[in-house]
């Protein structure tokens, strides 16, 4: 999985020198200016928790947090995230109400093949983090209409919708 | 008893975490080379030069192959061999693929293939089913016909008829993770593929006849899949048997993985259909005669497509017992990618059709459409062999059919009963499908009456024709629609299902089956199966990868069938072992093996009480083998599929589902607003997966015959390649209010795996309730029947809006 052969077609001297922190950790690399963020992710970081589903940016698979923001790893390129702040799904152990949504996430069925599962949570991460308190629970249309953008083919979503409402529930009492 | 428990899916905790691992994630021995296919951009012609120079030197370009250079077979069909995995000579569709690039990286491999010049001269293509019809383009020579009862006669004496047609579009998978493998050579010829695929033998078998060597040499892997849905059943070949073919040529592992837009041009989807029907029947809604016509447009190769149009007709009748019954199977041959299995096999579009002709006739009647639903179902079985309301001919009357409403089901049955009741008892007979089947286990009726009953149909139909008299713009309708769906392989023979199971001494098992996991959950149920065996916590059951070496000549994972064959399969297997281990401690403890006792982790034996470790470690220095085989091939099946009779199904699964949707009248613009689901999963195995599946099996029927549109150009080119064009279901598009639940009453009647019931198709066939409810909230704008084709998108509802004034 060496760098040279991965990248063999671009040639050494269309190369950029980026530094990055992915998880925590600080990555430097020299990476072709059109290689997208999640390949390098999951190339060079070895993170293959990330998952590549239409690489146009409709599916949602590969959504990652960036400098905060939920973004599509097939739509940003890697020099863009020159200086930037990473966190993918093998982090979100370690962020605000990730482990929260992923014990709700198993507890509530909400996933089958898996695939989807990685992106879902950024994207309810971010869901989550944006919420106010609401004495009248969690408000299930919008909580649609946030993952809206990110596809799943098996669960018809209904058991998301519901891991995702529980950790709100959570939120607004205090418990997370 | 972890059997029947509602424990999550076996990889819930890797999946959350990001560590599941998926084909693609597998981390690639050192030179692994990635390799792309070469499209053809036309849909039919012959090739008269080609010129790949430019391919061979394009960077990192390791090889690239042609049809001439292939070893042994050039054919990926799971059926006749009909499926060329590259283009030789001839061109059958827009997407095909004429040469393999092998390169030194993915997108190395996609930029050259790219780069092929070749020159193809072109055919006018046959795309659609006029066009097939019109050039006599078919497979099976002419049309398959089953028929039932005089259907002549039943036509002359009916009172009532209509007659339709109704265009059913096909259907992307959009499995999630798009088709993949990878081949690693070994020793002496052996290989290793890991693939993305439901049919880990097939891809065995292609592999070794496309390299010529035995099926022994090649070893195939399935840990798992990003979704599969019936379109990594065969579509998975090509792959495998190019990362094959490269790794033997170079000796260098291979992988290749299919971008989106290659996935979705060159693999078969969901056939579209047209269905003609005609129907005959009485006042009442009953039906005395029905004929169908099927037009399946199949694609360039034969496929699955005899297996998926012999399910449509056998589900032309759904839950409806059909008195005399025609059914004309057209199975047309086109230039588009080769149209394949996915979840209900051809099932789903002959529902429609049956669904289609009950909504047209109640339109006809202008009667609530469910009424003339449930004049027609099947006679629900009671106690062992019988049937309810059966009164000695197994006729249904039509004119004893009391007015809508005024009575419920049971009491209209109950009418019924009495007043066709024959003076003396003779031996009750069933009802038989249009192929012959005896209907024995039908609940269709208790199954409706409760769901109706929760979901409150009567009353919200009341409510919602008040709603529209007040609505000008927006109207609202609903519908409830049955599935009656038989479980079983139509080719009998592949009902059959092998495991293996070790123990070892620290009481740990090790389970292997012939089933592949694409998230459905089977591989989490059948461990759940072997832990109540041996009366430990599921921990201490290892779930491995799908693996030729480990069980051999397995079916696919497919026809809803997984957990009922290897289900019953590893009982098989954890029961040998089990009995071996009762009759050492019996042995050794004077006592009975049947008085041997496994539970809790434990095992009792004449008073004592050991761990399952200790009895295992016991076993072991008894010199007792602790690992078994397990097989188990289906009972009572036998199908005779050119004549259309006998049993080819070992059960039915019933569910219901009521839709309630609204659409605009000014723009066709539609939502799903409510739906109300209840399923029979018999007694489950585990009823939070199975919830799972009906769940999900609801919405992607429901988005096929929505918002999923396939749209081929007049070159045959398919546009709708992509997600940004060709539209799934997101959580925005699913009702508001979800109301699904497992039916409580549910057993099977045959004995499956603890009395469950296959869920993986079935409830696909739920989703039709919303085409029904668009049909129902249309046909209220004026007088003529709607007549709604699938997929129902803002534009089809709006020409049906059309219709519905014009007269």
């Amino acid at each position: 999985m060496g760098r040279v052969e991965y990248w063999g077609e671009h040639g050494m001297s269309d190369l950029h020198k980026i530094s990055v922190t992915i998880n925590g950790e600080a990555i430097r690399a020299s990476v072709p200016a059109r290689l997208n963020l999640v390949d390098f992710i999951r190339t060079e970081a070895g993170l293959t928790g990330s998952h590549v589903g239409c690489e146009h940016g409709v599916c949602g698979a590969c959504t990652i947090e960036v400098d905060g923001a939920m973004v599509r790893g097939c739509l940003m390129l890697a020099v863009q995230a020159d200086g930037a702040t990473v966190t993918t799904v093998e982090g979100f152990a370690d962020s605000d109400f990730g482990p929260a949504l992923q014990e709700a996430f198993q507890n509530n069925h909400a996933l089958q093949c898996g695939y989807c599962t990685p992106g879902m949570l950024a994207s309810a991460l971010e869901y989550l983090r944006g919420v106010r308190s609401s004495a009248t629970g969690p408000d299930r249309a919008a909580i649609r209409d946030h993952i809206s953008g990110n596809y799943c083919r098996c669960t018809g979503y209904q058991s998301i919708v519901n891991a995702i409402a529980e950790v709100a529930t959570s939120k607004a009492e205090g418990k997370s | 008893m972890s059997v029947a428990k509602p424990l999550p899916h076996d990889a819930a905790r890797l999946h959350v975490t990001g560590t599941a691992r998926y084909l693609d994630d597998i981390p690639t021995p050192t030179g692994c080379l990635s390799l792309a296919f070469g499209l053809s951009d036309v849909a039919r012609g012959t090739i008269t030069a080609t010129n790949l120079n430019a391919v061979r030197a394009a960077p990192g370009v390791v090889a690239v192959i042609t049809a001439d250079d292939l070893p042994g077979a050039n054919d990926v069909s799971p059926s006749v061999h009909d499926e060329p995995m590259l283009a030789d000579g001839e061109v059958h569709y827009l997407g095909q693929p004429l040469f393999l690039v092998v390169a030194e990286s993915h997108l190395a491999a996609r930029k050259a293939a790219r780069l092929g010049k070749v020159v193809i001269t072109p055919q006018d293509p046959i795309l659609t089913i006029d066009q097939a019809l019109e050039e006599d383009s078919r497979f099976e020579g002419g049309p398959v016909i089953w028929t039932k009862g005089d259907i002549e006669a039943a036509f002359r004496t009916a009172p009532k008829s209509v007659e339709g047609t109704i265009e059913i579009g096909g259907q992307e998978h959009f499995y999630l993770e798009g088709q993949v493998a990878l081949a690693i050579p070994g020793e002496d010829g052996d290989l290793l593929i890991h693939s993305s695929t439901q049919h880990p033998t097939e891809a065995q078998h292609k592999v070794a006849e496309a390299l010529g060597t035995p099926m022994h040499s090649v070893r195939v892997e399935t840990r798992r899949m990003g979704g599969g849905f019936g379109g990594k059943e065969s579509q998975g070949n090509a792959l495998a048997v190019a990362c094959a073919v490269a790794a033997a040529q170079t000796g260098r592992p291979c992988k290749m993985r299919y971008d989106r837009d290659d996935d979705m041009t060159i693999t078969g989807k969901r056939h579209d259909f047209r269905i003609k029907y005609r129907a005959g029947y009485g006042a009442g809604g009953r039906l005395l005669a029905v004929e169908f016509t099927q037009y399946a447009r199949c694609g360039w190769s034969q496929d699955l497509s005899l297996p998926v149009a012999d399910r449509a007709m056998l589900h032309a009748d759904n839950a409806y017992d059909l008195p005399a019954v025609r059914i004309e199977s057209h199975r047309l041959k086109t230039n588009t990618q080769s149209a394949t299995a996915f979840r209900g096999f051809g099932g789903p579009q002959g529902m429609v059709g049956i669904e289609r002709v009950m909504d047209h006739i109640a339109h006809d009647l202008g009667r609530d459409p469910l009424e003339v639903r449930r004049v027609n179902f099947y006679d629900d079985a009671i106690g062992e062999g019988g049937a309810s309301g059966a009164d000695g001919s197994g006729e249904k009357s039509d004119d004893v059919v009391p007015e809508p409403a005024k009575l419920g089901w049971r009491e209209r049955r109950k009418a019924k009963k009495a007043a066709v009741a024959p003076a003396v008892t003779t031996e009750p007979a069933v009802q038989t499908t249009p192929y012959g089947m005896a209907v024995e286990d039908c609940v269709v009726n208790e199954i409706v009456a409760d769901l109706a009953g929760t979901a409150q149909y009567d009353a919200r139909r009341k409510e919602i024709a008040e709603w529209n008299a007040k609505s000008p713009i927006l109207k609202r309708g609903i519908a409830l629609t049955p599935v009656k769906f038989g479980i079983s392989f139509t080719l009998t023979h592949l009902n059959q299902a092998g495991a293996l199971v070790h123990v070892y001494t620290d009481g740990s098992v090790h389970l292997n089956h012939g089933g592949t996991e694409m998230g459905q959950g089977l591989f989490q149920k059948v461990a759940q199966v072997a832990a109540d065996r041996f009366g430990i916590p599921i921990e201490m059951v290892k779930i491995t990868a799908t693996d030729t070496a480990k069980v051999p000549n397995t079916s696919a994972t497919a026809a809803s069938s997984g957990t009922d064959l290897n289900g019953m399969a590893v009982k098989a297997a954890c029961d040998e072992i089990r009995d071996r281990i009762a009759d050492c401690l019996a042995d050794l403890h004077q006592a009975q093996p049947s008085d041997v006792w496994f539970e809790d982790g434990h095992v009792q034996v004449a008073g004592n009480r050991l761990t399952f470790a200790a009895a295992a470690g016991i076993a072991y220095e008894n010199r007792v083998s602790l690992s078994a085989t397990g097989f188990y091939k289906t009972p009572k099946v036998e199908w005779d599929r050119v004549a259309g009779k006998g049993r080819p199904f070992l059960y039915f699964a019933y569910g219901a589902a009521i839709s309630e949707v609204v659409i605009d009248t000014l723009t066709g613009e539609n939502r799903i607003l409510r739906a109300d689901i209840l399923h029979d999963a018999g007694a489950p195995l585990n009823p939070a997966i199975d919830l799972g599946q009906v769940e999900g099996g609801y919405v992607q029927g429901a988005g096929w015959l929505t918002t999923e549109e396939l749209v081929w150009d007049d070159k045959g080119k398919l546009t709708t390649h992509a997600p940004s064009t060709y539209k799934i279901p997101a959580a925005s598009d699913r009702p508001e209010v979800f109301n699904v639940a497992l039916w409580e009453k549910g057993l099977n009647r045959e004995n499956t795996i603890f009395r469950s019931k296959a869920v993986g198709e079935p409830p696909l066939m739920l989703g039709i309730s919303v085409l029904m409810a668009l049909s129902d909230a249309v046909a209220t704008g004026g007088k003529t029947y709607p007549a709604l084709n699938a997929p129902a998108t803002s534009e089809q509802v709006m020409n049906a809006i059309i219709r519905v004034r014009s007269e």
